[in-house]
């Protein structure tokens, strides 16, 4: 793989220390365009912490971000989804009472054109509706029927779809995804990881943070293992097993020692 | 990506084969069997202010039948409405905080704080009766303001923080009072506007108050602000997880602040109403409004988890509270049964939303 190639996202020597513990040592991180990148370590290891300070949701006490190659300084959640940075998390942050489009436009709603919108700030609610469904169907996700249905009606598979399609929908560059078929079954993670694919495939950059080895072999392109605060090894899923992947994080193996080495280190 | 599946297949599990042959739909929607337990179920979920609604309509019904025309007749209605003004002006303000997930034990001693302010800036410091009402109203806001930061900024229980200010507001009302009443001759002479509320029109021999006109017209308003603003998707979102509001890029401490401070202002109001109601401005009224208005609230369907309830449940509410107590006292019944039936209600009312919010 070209190294020179131009990154999406790309982060260099982060720090962040919380008292004592360190979350992160120097760690360094790319993404390249339209990859799906997964990124593995043991608990503790502080993926968690390098992707919230990608995310926006944590600031590290040192080191860069840069997002297609201009430095950025995200402060919050916000600022990373103003740069096009969209992250499903875990718990999906979704609001169960309000309906599959408001979930989608929470945050962001569409207000009408004109007088009503400016002095009356009267939501648009056919457009925001008619967009929705428009972004569920190119998803696959109409079987979804009822847009006007409240998120909590909904069963664990389509709530992560209705998380995802919301990233995918906003993002411009990059969807990062927190373990996005942790709670669910195996059919229903079958769907979201073909929606993972789609995403990728509609040109995004998808970050997949799973413990879940199958499924990262199966869908990632490249593979960040994490181990102690840093970027230990990145492999592929075609070059390394799932052993050896588990035997790089948890420090089992040495990733240079492998017939097939390792990309970073 | 092609030829790497020869080492795919050896560590993917079974299980995943047999998934990826099976059908790719998470979870169609089956047009599955129904008990009607289950229909009334969906019903009254999707539809919040149905139960109140039919409760208001049985009552309405059952007391035409046993006191006849003297219940059913425009005056009587707009009697009722009335009675209800004041707790449907402060069950408004109490809607948006329990949307919130909160509570506000102070609405009743906002109002009566702010009638006070209100009377006193008209009669004993002589300002324009615009600007006392306008003055009025900011020392709502203001209240609101205070208990809009102990719960934000402070992360304290709004139960508890509302329990405290009720205290402090009530005190600081006695104080600024003097415990005196300023008597409705004084204000009829010096600042009419401030009865304007109590002004009746009359339409087709019911008497409608402009008090009663103002709440309709302040249900509306609150009704589009919380269904067609952004403002009000984001306070059901934040009553119902904070958590996931806030990772959605909602600002939940300002829409907290903000509903806080809406409800302090509309409490004021209820005191334009109070003083239009009893003519005087007296420090001692509206003891129990502040639990009245939770009641309308809760009657109304509107979970105390927050999140989830309609504004115009609260005025069914308030409508259901005020028709039981009507009924029952044209029936001649002892005061002590309207109380035993209001406490009833509010049970069943809970109940309710118990069962009506699992999924």
């Amino acid at each position: 793989m070209n190294i020179e190639k131009a990154t999406v996202l790309q982060a260099r020597g982060l720090v962040k220390r919380y008292g004592h513990v360190t979350a992160l040592d120097g760690a360094d991180f790319d993404l390249y365009p339209g990859e799906i990148l997964a990124v593995i370590g043991d608990n503790g290891a502080g993926k968690s912490s390098l992707i919230k300070a990608l995310s926006g949701a944590l600031v590290p006490d040192r080191g860069t971000v840069k997002l297609d190659n201009e430095t950025v300084n995200f402060k919050s959640p916000m600022d990373a989804r103003n740069a096009g940075i969209e992250t499903v998390y875990q718990n999906l942050a979704v609001a169960p009472s309000l309906d599959i489009a408001d979930n989608l436009y929470l945050g962001r709603e569409q207000l009408r054109p004109g007088i009503l919108g400016t002095v009356f700030r009267m939501l648009d609610k056919k457009a925001m509706h008619d967009n929705a469904r428009q972004k569920l169907s190119e998803l696959g996700l109409l079987t979804i029927q009822n847009i006007n249905q409240a998120v909590e009606t909904l069963s664990g598979g389509q709530r992560q779809g209705v998380a995802v399609a919301r990233s995918a929908a906003f993002a411009k560059h990059v969807v990062i995804m927190d373990e996005p078929t942790a709670a669910l079954g195996v059919k229903e993670s079958r769907r979201v990881l073909n929606l993972i694919k789609d995403v990728r495939d509609r040109g995004l950059s998808v970050v997949l943070i799973s413990h879940n080895m199958p499924h990262v072999f199966e869908v990632a392109d490249r593979i960040h293992i994490h181990r102690l605060g840093k970027r230990h090894a990145v492999i592929r899923p075609d070059t390394h097993t799932m052993s050896e992947a588990v035997a790089i994080m948890t420090g089992a193996l040495d990733p240079h020692e492998h017939a097939a080495g390792a990309f970073a280190a | 990506m092609a030829n790497s599946s020869t080492l795919k297949t050896t560590e993917t599990a079974d299980h995943e084969l047999v998934a990826a042959s099976a059908s790719g739909e998470v979870a169609s929607f089956e047009a599955e069997k129904l008990s009607l337990v289950e229909k009334g179920h969906r019903f009254f979920h999707a539809n919040p202010t149905a139960a109140p609604a039919i409760v208001l309509l049985l009552a309405v019904i059952v007391f035409s039948l046993i006191i006849g025309d003297r219940f059913l007749t425009p005056f009587n209605m707009s009697l009722i409405l009335q009675q209800v003004t004041i707790i449907g002006i402060l069950g408004i303000a109490q809607t948006l905080i329990i949307l919130t997930a909160g509570i506000d034990l102070s609405v009743g001693a906002i109002m009566v704080l702010t009638s006070v302010v209100m009377g006193k800036m008209a009669i004993d410091i002589g300002l324009p009766p615009e600007i006392s009402l306008l003055i009025g109203i900011a020392t709502g806001a203001l209240a609101g303001y205070i208990n809009g930061l102990l719960v934000t900024l402070f992360r304290l229980p709004p139960f508890i923080v509302t329990l405290g200010t009720w205290n402090i507001f009530f005190a600081l009302n006695l104080w600024y009072s003097k415990s005196e009443t300023i008597r409705s001759q004084a204000i009829e002479q010096t600042a009419p506007l401030l009865h304007w509320t109590g002004r009746t029109i009359e339409l087709f021999g019911a008497k409608l108050t402009y008090g009663s006109l103002l709440m309709l017209a302040l249900f509306a308003l609150i009704w589009y602000a919380l269904n067609w603003t952004a403002w009000g998707k984001h306070v059901y979102a934040t009553g119902d997880d904070p958590g996931a509001a806030s990772l959605a890029g909602i600002r939940t401490n300002r829409i907290l602040m903000s509903v806080y401070i809406v409800a302090g202002a509309i409490c004021a109001i209820a005191a334009w109403a109070l003083i239009g109601r009893i003519g005087s401005v007296s420090p001692q009224a509206g003891m129990t409004a502040n639990l009245d208005s939770i009641t309308a609230v809760v009657i109304g369907g509107c979970s105390l988890f927050g999140g989830r309830g309609s504004i115009f449940g609260t005025l069914i509410g308030a409508l259901v509270v005020g028709v039981f107590r009507n009924g029952l006292a044209l029936a001649g019944v002892d005061v002590l049964w309207q109380e035993f039936t209001v406490g009833l209600l509010i049970i069943v009312a809970v109940g309710m939303d118990q069962w009506i919010r699992r999924v």
